[in-house]
């Protein structure tokens, strides 16, 4: 009996959390939508510039994401606190893109830590489709 | 006396000293080391990026002044929804160092002055004394990183035990 329980409390929760990447970019989309009436779709070439992409943070330091993240997206990063972050790619890390409460969190965190401003939903499905895209 | 009455008196000495022992001896009030706490949206949201600190490691009015601070957290953007803030904020000021009665908290908060609001524990004169042998260039090996990374020579820091058996400092 307990292990039904148990059993139809991680169904329930799978149901109410889990999301697919794929339902993510569609959400995005839909936003894009509307900051943008030219929208074209996500390119993964585009998120990977955008990854990679160096910029003079106004404290005088080179940022980007790949400062913590790395290059590679699918090696573990490093916090300025020395604590671990698990692989980016859902190719290796298939938590990944899969809450959509944690990504609006850290995208609204580090996007205005590395950029300085927000992300538009364009960038953050640019993002998606590249770290899907590392196989 | 009998001679298991003698035995007894013995054993009542033997276990009464080792519980005085166990409890740090004659200690001025409270335990040695911090309580055991718990609070899910506390551990999952503070060890994201760095180790897990222990509320009893700074008064209520740092751990106040910190989590209305999030969004300049150390020059990071660690912002938080407001409910969740809210949750943390009442954990650790109900558990900060100036609620707690154990050895290690005490003498922490009695070393800050009432003027001073400290964010970083490595800044109270409890840390800096107990921490004087520890070179500068010790602190900043990469197996350590900084001075606030307990954990790497603490091994139970995260539990809020920094008892000396407790030490390894890396190499």
């Amino acid at each position: 009996m307990r292990n039904w329980f148990v059993i139809l409390g991680m169904l329930f929760s799978v149901n109410v959390f889990a999301a697919m990447p794929q339902e993510l970019l569609k959400q995005y989309e839909a936003q894009a939508k509307q900051e943008s009436p030219t929208f074209s779709g996500f390119s993964a070439e585009k998120g990977a510039s955008f990854f990679h992409a160096e910029r003079m943070h106004s404290d005088g330091k080179k940022v980007s994401c790949s400062t913590c993240h790395t290059n590679d997206p699918r090696n573990q990063g490093k916090t300025r606190a020395n604590k671990v972050i698990e692989a980016m790619a859902p190719s290796v890390n298939p938590q990944r893109f899969t809450d959509v409460a944690k990504v609006e969190k850290w995208f609204g965190r580090n996007c205005k830590d590395v950029l300085e401003r927000t992300c538009t939903a364009q960038e953050k499905g640019d993002y998606i489709q590249y770290l899907l895209s590392v196989k | 006396m009998k001679k298991w009455m003698q035995f007894l008196v013995l054993i009542a000495s033997i276990s009464s000293t080792s519980a005085l022992l166990a409890s740090g001896g004659f200690s001025e009030g409270g335990d040695k080391q911090m309580p055991t706490v718990a609070n899910a949206k506390w551990k999952a949201e503070c060890s994201g990026c760095h180790m897990l600190y222990h509320p009893g490691l700074l008064p209520e009015r740092s751990w106040n002044k910190m989590m209305f601070g999030l969004d300049k957290h150390f020059g990071e953007n660690a912002s938080l929804d407001a409910a969740t803030r809210d949750e943390i904020s009442r954990f650790l000021a109900l558990n900060s160092a100036d609620k707690q009665d154990n050895r290690r908290s005490n003498r922490l908060n009695q070393s800050i002055p009432a003027s001073a609001t400290p964010l970083r524990i490595s800044e109270t004169r409890y840390f800096t004394s107990k921490h004087d042998e520890v070179s500068a260039t010790t602190f900043k090996r990469k197996s350590i990183g900084s001075a606030a990374n307990c954990v790497a020579c603490h091994q139970a820091a995260e539990k809020g035990d920094f008892s000396e058996s407790q030490i390894r400092i890396p190499r």
